[in-house]
């Protein structure tokens, strides 16, 4: 049980981003966008206005040639764990986006979101992106899309779900093959897609698993821990300036 | 007709005059309605609010409009519940009528501003039918649609006092009756008003991932729950004061006894000191130990001239302390300009408030390797807003012209007649 009451499963599915293998070829984002069917603008060039559920960040260590280093950082939603609920699932007003507790999952339900942005502006970390227009597509592009992906209407917010339509795909193959729903595996498209193997995905809470080893990686830290938000996505960096520069407590 | 309409014994000036006024007040609320019809025809697209700036200057407004409205509320409670036990108080009927039409016109302008806000108007049904019991902005949406309905019926019997509808008897007996019961009205006012100003302040103070505007506080009430409440009280009777003050000067009359106006300096001083007080040591507080267990220093949190460090002095010191030391004492209640300036800048600071904790609140960046972003409202939100406030002004201009809303007009005029 949680500290809310909530029963909570031995399932938690995380996310583990090696800094050190990202070569920001933005194959993540991509695949992110063609599997969750998001929509996109004839111009994008303002990107705060744009829809990215797989962000990648440009980090430098902010020292000049030849001592200059970079890294890619790509953000998806985090999913955050945090004990009392996530930051954007305790301020929802119609309960649009919750939290599941037997897996972990932060989702939205469009059909329900009244587009007031609050979990927008609860996120620190900008997870979140507001549909400004009616979604459209290049004309090719429409009969591309995703049948198991509801497009989102204008007016309503979306965000990285973790492909948990795949999850849903996986669960109801291990129920009608009668394994055990807690143990079902499955791949997110910006895992699936990246071709260094830089993503990795996972039950967190399976000390087994390959997200549970790596979680205890000496390289492994956290956006912005200590805020409490008991993020789900762990990234790994050998450079300390990037670890620093995950977390305001100490300045990078 | 239009002198038939007018309460007896009272001046107001030509009907051309009025009409004129009205209609420049009806051009801007038109303006306005139709800036609202594009915003629900072609989307927020066309505000300046983005993925960065999920909140702007619809949440500002509705924010400092509700907190300026709450002298209806406060003036109510002070009226109606406590002048029992306290004499003195008994003079606010000089101008309760005028508060509940403030806080009438406040509230439901606000109920307009936010359909305009939400991404989808049509489900703003949504919050009652789904309501998350969790989330403060729920707790707001149901005190905001109860506390307009209280309003409402508190305006009933104001409406009801118009010369010609007066003649009526029934009328008469239902607007006496529903007189007789106000103080009921007025107390649930009271409640639900106390919440909704609280949870406009747990909107912010919720915000756990966000360390600008994120507090601790008392259960499940953050600190700025209460600081709204209490910035609320201390600067919507101010408003009502002042209201009446402009009212007094475009009309040239005597509205309200000068007693009235200081006994209202009076309130607004020891609630204003109270509530400085209390923001110092939740500033000191949040700067000096809060910030820094999350990483930030005070300088993190001001940036450049649109959220400077001047929003923090000009809001707690201005707006502030200076407001709060000179209505404590007599002299300064005593000179009317010093007076109604103070009321002045109690206003501006409250809203200055509300405006901080919502824009320049997700204005900070959080992460590290974020940058400041500035937010600039476009006509879409400005016109809108400014229709608003044209509303409040065209129902008060009304109410005054045509409804006994200030009961020593009268004598205090007589010497015009």
């Amino acid at each position: 049980m949680s500290d809310t009451g909530h029963s909570e499963g031995k399932l938690r599915y995380g996310m583990v981003i090696d800094l050190d293998k990202c070569t920001g070829c933005m194959a993540c984002s991509v695949a992110c966008q063609a599997e969750n069917n998001i929509s996109f603008r004839a111009d994008e060039s303002n990107k705060l206005r744009s829809i990215t559920w797989m962000e990648i960040y440009h980090l430098n260590n902010g020292k000049g040639y030849p001592d200059y280093q970079f890294a890619y950082l790509p953000r998806p939603c985090m999913h955050c764990d945090a004990p009392h609920h996530s930051p954007c699932t305790f301020v929802c007003p119609v309960n649009a986006t919750t939290r599941d507790e037997r897996n972990g999952l932060v989702t939205h339900i469009y059909p329900r979101c009244i587009g007031c942005r609050y979990c927008m502006v609860a996120c620190p970390y900008h997870a979140r992106d507001f549909n400004w227009w009616d979604p459209a597509w290049p004309k090719p592009m429409e009969s591309m899309l995703s049948p198991e992906v509801s497009p989102r209407m204008r007016g309503v917010v979306e965000k990285c779900t973790f492909c948990s339509h795949r999850m849903m795909k996986a669960r109801s193959k291990a129920y009608l093959d009668k394994a055990d729903l807690e143990a079902v595996e499955y791949t997110p498209a910006c895992a699936e897609a990246c071709p260094t193997k830089a993503i990795t995905f996972g039950n967190i809470r399976d000390a087994n698993s390959e997200v549970g080893k790596l979680i205890k990686d000496p390289r492994a830290f956290r956006i912005l821990a200590k805020l409490h938000t008991e993020p789900k996505v762990y990234y790994l960096s050998g450079h300390e300036w990037v670890r620093k520069q995950a977390d305001n407590v100490v300045k990078g | 007709m239009d002198k038939a309409l007018i309460p007896e014994g009272l001046k107001r000036c030509p009907l051309p005059v009025f009409g004129i006024w009205a209609l420049i007040l009806l051009a801007i609320i038109g303006w306005g309605v139709g800036a609202g019809a594009m915003v629900l025809l072609k989307a927020l697209n066309v505000t300046g609010l983005n993925d960065y700036f999920g909140f702007g200057a619809y949440i500002t407004v509705d924010l400092a409009i509700i907190a300026l409205g709450a002298g209806a509320f406060f003036s109510g409670f002070l009226y109606y519940g406590l002048s029992r036990f306290f004499p003195a108080l008994k003079e606010l009927y000089k101008i309760i009528n005028l508060a509940v039409i403030i806080g009438f016109v406040c509230y439901t302008g606000a109920i307009v501003i936010l359909l305009l806000e939400i991404g989808q108007p049509v489900r703003g049904w949504f919050p009652y039918w789904h309501a998350n019991v969790h989330s403060m902005l729920t707790e707001v949406i149901f005190c905001i649609t109860c506390y307009a309905i209280v309003l409402l019926i508190e305006y009933v019997p104001i409406i009801l006092e118009n010369r010609k509808l007066q003649e009526h008897k029934a009328v008469r007996v239902f607007g006496h009756s529903l007189h007789d019961c106000m103080a009921i009205f007025a107390l649930t006012g009271t409640f639900l008003s106390f919440f909704h100003q609280g949870s406009l302040g747990g909107v912010a103070g919720v915000l756990f991932a966000r360390p600008f505007a994120f507090r601790g506080g008392f259960f499940i009430w953050p600190w700025t729950f209460f600081l709204f409440i209490l910035s609320a009280i201390a600067s919507g009777p101010a408003f009502t004061a002042l209201v009446c003050r402009a009212i007094e000067k475009v009309s040239r009359k005597k509205l309200v006894d000068y007693s009235v106006y200081e006994l209202i300096g009076k309130i607004v001083a020891g609630l204003l000191s109270f509530y400085i007080v209390l923001k110092i040591i939740d500033t000191l507080y949040w700067a000096f130990v809060q910030s820094p267990e999350f990483g930030f220093t005070l300088g993190d949190f001001y940036h450049g001239s649109a959220y400077g460090i001047w929003l923090l002095i000009t809001e707690i010191i201005i707006c502030g302390v200076i407001p709060a030391a000179v209505l404590l004492t007599p002299k300064g209640r005593k000179n009317s300009f010093l007076l109604f300036l103070m009321f002045f800048l109690d206003i501006v600071g409250v809203s200055l408030n509300r405006y901080v904790m919502t824009v320049q609140a997700i204005a900070a960046p959080v992460m590290p390797f974020d940058k400041w972003e500035v937010y600039m409202p476009t006509v879409y939100e400005v016109a809108p807003s400014l229709a608003m406030l044209a509303y409040c002004v065209l129902i008060i201009s009304l109410s005054y012209r045509y409804l006994p809303l200030f009961p020593r007009e009268k004598e205090l005029n007589a010497v015009y007649k």
